[in-house]
């Protein structure tokens, strides 16, 4: 008997083909060009232009591929866009901080397309093995991308101790996954459904425990309490452009992924995981700002307030419902904007200052923002986003995921998240304390002066870093102000999940 | 299509400050003319609107209705009636007072200013006319930002401290409200299948008495916190002593009765059995508020610190009145709530005049200024006598016609309010003894010049209506009767069909339609 060859249908994962041959493209121009300078980035942005026009492509031919191990649906390709956003940013803001850095280009851009390639393998992977496939896929990239700053200890050491716990989460995940198949028999979403269907309360013992080490695999992931403990030391550690991938595209492939596992296969089993992930949701939150009030380095506290909102992202999964599904990736799309934004920012202002050394210190940033109007305004305006002050992008995630939640019944747990985005202001306030209401101490050494006009402060800055971060916070207000549309599309992309 | 005079009232100001925000910092004369007229152009628009206010409209008048946000039924819905009215109108009057009084105070990031001052008015008008729960919180929101920043960049010592506790404070309560208004929104999905914002139809929905007490909670904490209310005012003092000049005079005038204005427009008739239930309780508070305002006022040396606290005995009457819940207790209330911006404003900006020349605000630093500058002294004496309710000016209509709207209902209470007004006039007219009258004891206040043409024009428009209000109370009385009075008559309506409602479930008043289409054709 031969062998079934399965029929492979490429259009339905473009997107991912893009990615994966685009880093590969990359490498060779890199290698086999003299000076790929400019190069390699314009090729870059061209792949991801192209990995989005074709999830755009193909957003309304749904279809499970590969033997439905892949499913390339609304959810898959809303996803693509959110990894896609991230990478673009991050992609912008590369260009003169890698030069400033000497981080060695051609790999760089090569990882962060092989990270964006394993993220949507993870938000379409309609199997257990696919998804963890991806994850190590994407986690791999990343563990190399955290220590790229060769010559700097704190960059081998963050990359280092990624390394170690993301293997250990790796296990975690991957022994939940053998356990759920040792309890079902399957591992595939549409099977799992099926058997999963009629279980609900009365689970075994055996999937509990695997459904529980799916939550410290993913947990890890994102960030979640308590398997939160690398995120503030790797976020500090990476390379700045790195650090706002991570905490924006990376926790974004974690939530695809649990998306896909908890709104799919394992919601007949809501009331079995729910709880657990109240839980977490809360201690996430608040520990994530309680803990980011006591910080004084602007990249640590920036990690703590990533760890607070993976905490009200659970929230939209726990609600479990229509309005908590379009919410995840709405508030996802925005959060990327605000937090590679403000990563974007940091690094902006690293380039203005004249020994190139990057403001860390919260105290750097005292009246910042009349030495620099333009940069101290968008880094306030998304302080205000990630806050979730109106009118801005974050304003709308937060009221997109709680009115789901209240919607859901989940009521208390709502009260628990505003009441931490209140102690959440205490330290976006105080960023912006920082930068209008206090002045510098002594003479601001080192500081480009910038009476030479917003044209030479924009070459300073870098022509693509500034129009990165002009589209990250063109879109923080878009979004705040007029999210009409990309409300009603996430809403749409949201109910057209398999 | 109508001219759309609300928008424009609202994004005026935003206009002026896009305008400012573009215009080179070199030119500061330029920057303060472009916010003054700006304000300015908003105040005529402003007088255009009450002029062609009808009276005899209960309902809700120049509406608009654009569709914003359809996915979750969010418009953007603005309208004003007999109660909004006035605010819009006291806030369009003070802030141009308030940008021409900062003109000499503030000299440095002078650009900044302005664009805050003018954001801040647009925010402030938008929470007035706003018929919709979501743009409602989100003016409400938007608001604070810069409010902290005017306080925070331009105050005083402690200003970083003051900025941060007001911001966190009146944060810590609004974002319940937002929980409570989503609870509502879906509370009237379930009963009506309809996802929406709209003012009318949520006011639509009747609760059982224990969903009601919940969520008056909510908007009680946040609006109480913004009134302030005893014992939710500690924000007040320290926020009004560091702010410069022009955000005291906003802030007292202005901010303060968005927590009095939320209160008659959403908290009572959107929860009419809570409130009541509520009202014990809140007339406790106030009354405490009133007193304890009095008493704190009495001890002060700092003289804004002493109008910060008579803010808090003064609030107190208004909330008193609107809790009373009937016409006059209502009327005077919003009269008290706009002479209360105008006398306290005015406070504000006489204590600002005599920093600008001195730079202290203690009252042992002066005494005998009537010798030396009796034009000032003239109109800080006028000024004090409409605070305290003196007959035939502004404040004493307010406070009398809440007051006999409050005795008809709670009268041991308004017995022991009526004590705090005695205090009032003690702590007033000491602190005027001490400032104005007495003997000549420190020499620099020898040479202290008068009132300059810029603060006669910031000082005698306040005066005028301090008079007008106190001599001729019809015209703004009548304006906001037929207001009033719906407002009442819905809530009696209200609480009666929601007070036999089993615990947790709700009742929508099918017999009104939505008034959207009712209201555009009634002009």
């Amino acid at each position: 008997m031969l062998p079934e060859i399965p029929s492979v249908n490429l259009t339905a994962v473009l997107p991912l083909v893009w990615l994966c041959l685009g880093a590969i493209a990359v490498l060779m121009v890199d290698v086999f060009m003299k000076d790929a300078r400019g190069w390699v980035e314009g090729l870059g942005l061209v792949i991801l232009a192209g990995t989005a026009a074709s999830a755009i492509a193909i957003w309304d031919t749904p279809q499970r591929v590969f033997n439905g191990m892949f499913s390339s649906d609304r959810v898959t390709q809303a996803f693509t866009l959110i990894f896609v956003l991230g990478t673009a940013l991050t992609w912008l803001l590369s260009y003169n901080y890698t030069a400033r850095e000497g981080i060695a280009r051609g790999e760089y851009y090569a990882l962060l397309l092989f990270a964006a390639g394993g993220m949507v393998i993870m938000a379409g992977g309609t199997n257990l093995v696919t998804i963890f496939l991806g994850l190590e896929v994407m986690s791999i990239a990343s563990y190399v991308l955290a220590g790229l700053l060769k010559t700097r200890l704190a960059s081998s050491e963050a990359s280092m101790k990624y390394f170690l716990m993301g293997a250990f989460a790796s296990g975690f995940l991957l022994y939940g996954i053998a356990l759920i198949y040792g309890s079902t028999g399957s591992l595939d979403h549409a099977i799992l459904s099926e058997r999963l269907a009629d279980q609900s309360g009365a689970a075994d013992w055996l999937l509990l425990v695997g459904i529980g080490l799916l939550v410290v695999g993913f947990g890890f992931k994102v960030a979640a309490v308590p398997f939160h403990m690398w995120a503030p030391d790797v976020y500090e550690g990476a390379p700045t452009s790195v650090t706002g991938f991570m905490a924006a595209a990376v926790k974004a492939a974690g939530f695809a992924a649990l998306f896909r596992v908890f709104a799919g296969p394992l919601a007949a089993l809501h009331v079995d995981w729910g709880g657990i992930l109240w839980v977490v949701a809360v201690l996430t939150m608040t520990l994530g700002n309680v803990a980011a009030i006591t910080q004084r380095n602007i990249k640590r506290m920036l990690a703590y307030s990533s760890i607070a909102h993976a905490g009200y992202l659970l929230v939209a999964l726990i609600a479990l419902n229509e309005t908590g599904s379009g919410g995840l990736l709405f508030y996802l799309f925005q959060y990327t904007l605000s937090t590679v934004g403000a990563f974007g920012v940091i690094i902006a202002l690293g380039a203005m200052n004249r020994d190139g050394r990057e403001s860390l210190e919260l105290s750097e940033y005292d009246g910042l923002g009349f030495r620099h109007p333009v940069l101290g305004f968008i880094l306030a305006l998304f302080m205000f986003s990630l806050a979730g002050l109106p009118p801005t992008a974050g304003f709308m995630g937060k009221v997109y995921i709680f009115s789901a939640a209240v919607q859901a019944g989940y009521t208390w747990l709502v009260i628990i998240a505003v009441l931490n985005s209140v102690a959440a202001v205490t330290y976006y306030l105080g960023v912006v304390v920082h930068l209008y209401m206090r002045e510098p101490e002594g003479a601001v050494a080192g500081d480009a002066k910038m009476e030479a006009g917003p044209g030479a402060a924009v070459l300073r800055v870098g022509v693509l870093t500034a129009a990165g971060l002009l589209i990250a916070g063109w879109g923080t207000l878009q979004l705040g102000i007029f999210p009409s549309q990309a409300l009603a599309l996430a809403r749409w992309a949201a109910a057209g999940g398999f | 299509m109508e001219f759309p005079i609300l928008s424009w009232i609202v994004f005026l100001p935003l206009a002026g400050a896009f305008l400012v925000g573009g215009w080179s910092r070199r030119e500061p004369s330029t920057l303060k003319g472009i916010a003054l007229i700006f304000s300015t152009a908003t105040f005529v628009l402003g007088v255009i609107l009450c002029t062609s206010f009808r009276p005899d409209v209960a309902a809700m008048q120049f509406s608009e209705n654009i569709e914003w946000i359809p996915t979750f039924g969010i418009g953007y819905r603005l309208g004003v009636d007999g109660i909004s009215l006035w605010m819009v109108l006291l806030t369009v009057f003070l802030t141009p007072l308030a940008i021409l009084s900062s003109w000499r105070e503030i000299q440095h990031r002078i650009k900044e200013f302005y664009i805050a001052m003018l954001v801040l008015e647009s925010a402030m008008l938008g929470v007035f006319v706003a018929l919709d729960m979501f743009l409602f919180y989100v003016f409400w929101e938007v608001m604070l930002i810069p409010m902290a920043l005017l306080i925070g960049i331009w105050g005083g010592e402690r200003r970083v401290y003051a900025a941060v506790k007001f911001f966190l404070y009146t944060m810590a309560g609004s974002v319940l409200m937002l929980v409570a208004l989503l609870v509502m929104v879906y509370l009237n999905y379930k009963a009506t299948g309809a996802l929406t914002f709209d003012y009318f139809t949520l006011n639509r929905l009747g609760l059982a008495g224990d969903v009601q007490w919940w969520l008056f909670g909510a908007f009680f904490l946040a609006f109480a916190i913004k009134v302030p209310m005893f014992p939710f005012h500690t924000w007040l003092p320290d926020a009004h002593v560091e702010a410069p000049t022009s955000g005291s005079v906003i802030l007292a005038g202005v901010l303060l009765k968005m927590g009095t204005y939320g209160f008659i427009r959403f908290a009572i008739p959107f929860f009419p059995l809570a409130a009541r239930d509520f009202t014990p309780f809140i007339v406790v508070l106030s009354v405490i508020g009133i007193l304890y305002g009095a008493l704190m006022a009495f001890v002060q040396e700092d003289i804004k610190r002493l109008v910060a606290y008579s803010s808090v005995s003064h609030l107190g009457f208004v909330m008193l009145g609107l809790f009373a819940v009937n016409v006059q207790g209502i009327e005077g209330g919003i009269l008290q709530m706009v002479n209360h911006g105008l006398s306290t404003g005015a406070l504000f900006l006489l204590v600002g005049i005599l920093y600008e020349r001195r730079h202290t605000r203690l009252m042992a630093q002066y005494g005998g200024l009537a010798k030396v500058i009796p034009a000032y002294s003239v109109i800080f004496l006028i000024i004090t006598f409409s605070s305290i309710g003196l007959p035939g000016l502004n404040g004493f209509i307010g406070e009398f016609t809440l007051l006999m709207g409050s005795f008809r209902v709670h009268r041991w209470a308004t017995a022991w309010a009526a004590l705090g007004i005695i205090l009032g006039a003690v702590y007033m007219l000491w602190m005027v003894q001490r400032v104005v009258f007495g003997e000549l004891t420190q020499d620099e206040n020898r040479s202290l010049p008068d009132l300059n043409p810029r603060e006669w024009v910031v000082l005698v428009p306040i005066v005028l209506f301090v008079f007008w209000i106190g001599l001729a109370p019809k015209p703004f009385l009548q304006k906001m009767e037929a207001s009033v009075m719906q407002v009442l008559k819905e809530n009696a309506s209200k609480a009666a069909r929601t007070a036999s409602l089993r615990n947790g479930s709700w009742s929508v008043d099918s017999t009104r339609e939505p008034t959207h289409v009712a209201r555009n054709s009634q002009r």
